[in-house]
């Protein structure tokens, strides 16, 4: 069943310097329960390519379209609450609030959507057992590694039962060990769990695992290879 | 997570900063608050000498004696009114007086004085006259002696149980002249009153003036100041033409005058105070907002509102502005209270200049509810204002270029 369709988009960055295509012309489409890279050198269009399909930047034109909904025919308010309810977002840097501990990290996104606080606490605990994460409940991001900092960022996506998961560089900062758990966790929750994941990457391990690759190069598909 | 946990934690990320810009608060509102109690404290002084010692809040006048002083602009007052002015909500008391000018002369010498007839005994319930006594005695009613200003009495060199002459101009022109004995000195805190004023019995001063139950002011008390305005609203209903009231404020122009210039003043001062504390706060809150744009860009990603994230960071201003604003408050009440039952005295030259302008020589202060509150309700003023900073920046966060860093 198709989750993401992608038509004809476009996106221009056009300085008074210089113009320039991120993503050229790009038509795909995304089935539920993918385990899908993005892979190309760096500035062929990745990261803007995710931010596009995850509502965060307004393509010059074409559209996405998310279980038939036309994401940028939404409003920014809109497009907001979408993002919270459908797309769960991994980022390179972790990007979690530091005053917050674990545990809130991953029931923040739940307190948004209105769980009640016994529903959410109980299922936040459950998604970092299941990224292991079990001993470190209470732990600021400060006191964790980079490796479990991105598996709490893993569980926060996670927490709010969203349709796919973007995932931008996710083990870019991570060493292999880290990297190799990450990936299994995320494998495992695919598998198990029928979790969408579109990651864009650099990292061969994180290729080798997907079963779809999709290669960008100026910002097109130059290639689109499922295993 | 509730939205002023988290604006709690993060204000504490940064210790330092937070308990530097909260400082500037205190200080700037414990300042302010100092500041206007002196000034309130000593308005209320000021207005305090003219009321409590001499025009009372309001006066009962023949309508054209405020502009000629004269003996002849005197009328009589019925017991009707009287007692119809007595039983006004909030007056405590009345006093009438017949004042005129005389030449008081002793065995060598002569001085210009002022003279006011009284009642004793209601006299002393508006000005608390007989405190003031430093030597001799208070009047009693019928009194055929006399209480005169201690310069006074030095001047002409007569002192209790002598005798001095009182010569002037009375009632349609007859003259005036009496000899009393003096039966008190008084020593009032404002200087001009002891060089000038000898009071009298009231009905010895209407003999003295050949005016005969006539008076020239009945002096109206309220508790205090703000329940002047419907004293003066029910008495302005009882009193018609050829009798008109006066307030203390009409009476002295001047007082006012100089009271609404200084305050001006001090509001001055305390808008360069607070926009001070205002660009203080408004650099923190750009460096918290610089900070944690890409932080601000990921919550907006993983579908926090910009609404909501603007009311964090307005809760963030709020506790930093509230931490001063409570410590400042509370060191403010401490000082100001502290001032208030210890007021400053002025000694030596300074004293001279205040007893010259006819001001008690002392920083009064005052524990008005104003004093506090407008500092509160300033600050939060301008937090409102510094609070469009982090929401229109918030507002206009383009997130991808933020979480690019």
């Amino acid at each position: 069943m198709k989750i993401i369709e992608i038509r004809d988009l476009v996106k221009i960055y056009d300085s008074e310097e210089i113009r320039v295509t991120a993503v050229d012309h790009i038509d795909l489409s995304f089935e539920e329960g993918e385990f899908t890279a993005v892979v190309g050198p760096s500035g062929s269009g990745k990261t803007t390519f995710l931010n596009l399909v995850g509502g965060l930047d307004r393509p010059t034109s074409g559209r996405v379209i998310i279980h038939g909904i036309d994401l940028w025919s939404l409003r920014p308010h809109e497009i907001t609450d979408f993002r919270l309810h459908n797309i769960g977002f991994v980022f390179q840097a972790y990007n979690l609030l530091p005053v917050l501990t674990a545990l809130e990290n991953v029931e923040f996104i739940m307190h948004l959507q209105g769980w009640p606080k016994a529903e959410r606490q109980r299922r936040a605990v459950e998604l970092l057992e299941a990224v292991g994460l079990a001993d470190r409940l209470h732990s600021r991001p400060s006191r964790l590694s980079g490796g479990q900092q991105q598996r709490v960022a893993v569980a926060r996506a996670l927490a709010s039962r969203p349709r796919f998961i973007l995932a931008d560089e996710p083990t870019a900062n991570l060493d292999s060990h880290s990297t190799e758990n990450l990936l299994n966790i995320m494998e495992r929750l695919n598998r198990e769990e029928g979790i969408t994941f579109i990651f864009s990457t650099h990292d061969a391990r994180v290729v080798k695992k997907a079963r779809r690759i999709i290669t960008l190069e100026d910002g097109k598909v130059i290639a689109d290879e499922k295993r | 997570m509730k939205s002023p946990v988290i604006a709690w934690r993060n204000i504490w990320r940064n210790k330092r900063r937070t308990l530097i810009t909260a400082a500037s608060v205190f200080f700037g509102v414990i300042f302010a608050a100092v500041m206007s109690s002196m000034q309130e404290g000593s308005y209320s002084k000021m207005i305090d000498n003219v009321v409590k010692f001499y025009s009372g809040y309001l006066q009962v006048q023949q309508e054209d004696y405020w502009e000629n002083k004269t003996i002849n602009n005197t009328f009589v007052l019925s017991d009707s009114l009287s007692g119809a002015i007595a039983r006004i909500p909030g007056v405590t008391a009345t006093a009438p007086r017949l004042e005129s000018f005389a030449l008081a002369s002793s065995d060598e010498l002569t001085k210009g004085a002022v003279v006011i007839g009284i009642d004793p005994e209601a006299e002393h319930r508006v000005t608390n006259l007989e405190r003031w006594i430093i030597r001799g005695r208070y009047l009693h009613p019928g009194d055929s002696g006399i209480l005169m200003g201690d310069e006074l009495a030095s001047y002409l060199h007569v002192d209790v149980g002598d005798t001095l002459v009182l010569l002037g101009m009375g009632y349609h022109g007859v003259s005036a002249a009496g000899k009393y004995p003096v039966a008190g000195i008084f020593r009032y805190p404002m200087p001009q009153f002891n060089r000038q004023f000898i009071y009298l019995d009231l009905k010895q001063a209407q003999e003295l003036y050949w005016a005969p139950h006539r008076i020239t002011s009945l002096v109206v008390m309220v508790r205090d100041h703000y329940q002047m305005p419907a004293a003066r609203q029910a008495l302005d209903t009882l009193i018609h033409p050829p009798l008109r009231v006066m307030s203390w404020d009409e009476m002295q122009p001047e007082l006012v005058q100089l009271i609404a210039s200084d305050r001006l003043g001090g509001k001055i001062f305390k808008a360069i105070l607070y926009v001070i504390i205002a660009f203080g706060i408004l650099g923190t809150v750009i460096m918290m907002f610089a900070e944690r744009r890409r932080e601000l860009a990921v919550m907006i990603a993983i579908g926090t509102q910009k609404r909501l994230l603007a009311w964090i960071l307005f809760l963030e201003i709020v506790f930093i502005a509230l931490l001063g604003v409570i410590t400042g408050l509370a060191g403010s009440v401490a000082v100001n209270t502290w001032f208030y039952h210890h007021p400053i005295r002025v000694a030596g030259e300074a004293a001279k200049a205040f007893t010259d302008m006819g001001i008690e020589p002392v920083y009064a202060f005052s524990l008005m509810p104003s004093v506090f509150y407008n500092q509160v309700i300033t600050v939060f003023i301008l937090v409102m204002l510094v609070s469009l900073y982090p929401m229109i920046k918030t507002a206009c966060l383009k997130v991808p270029q933020a979480l690019r860093g």
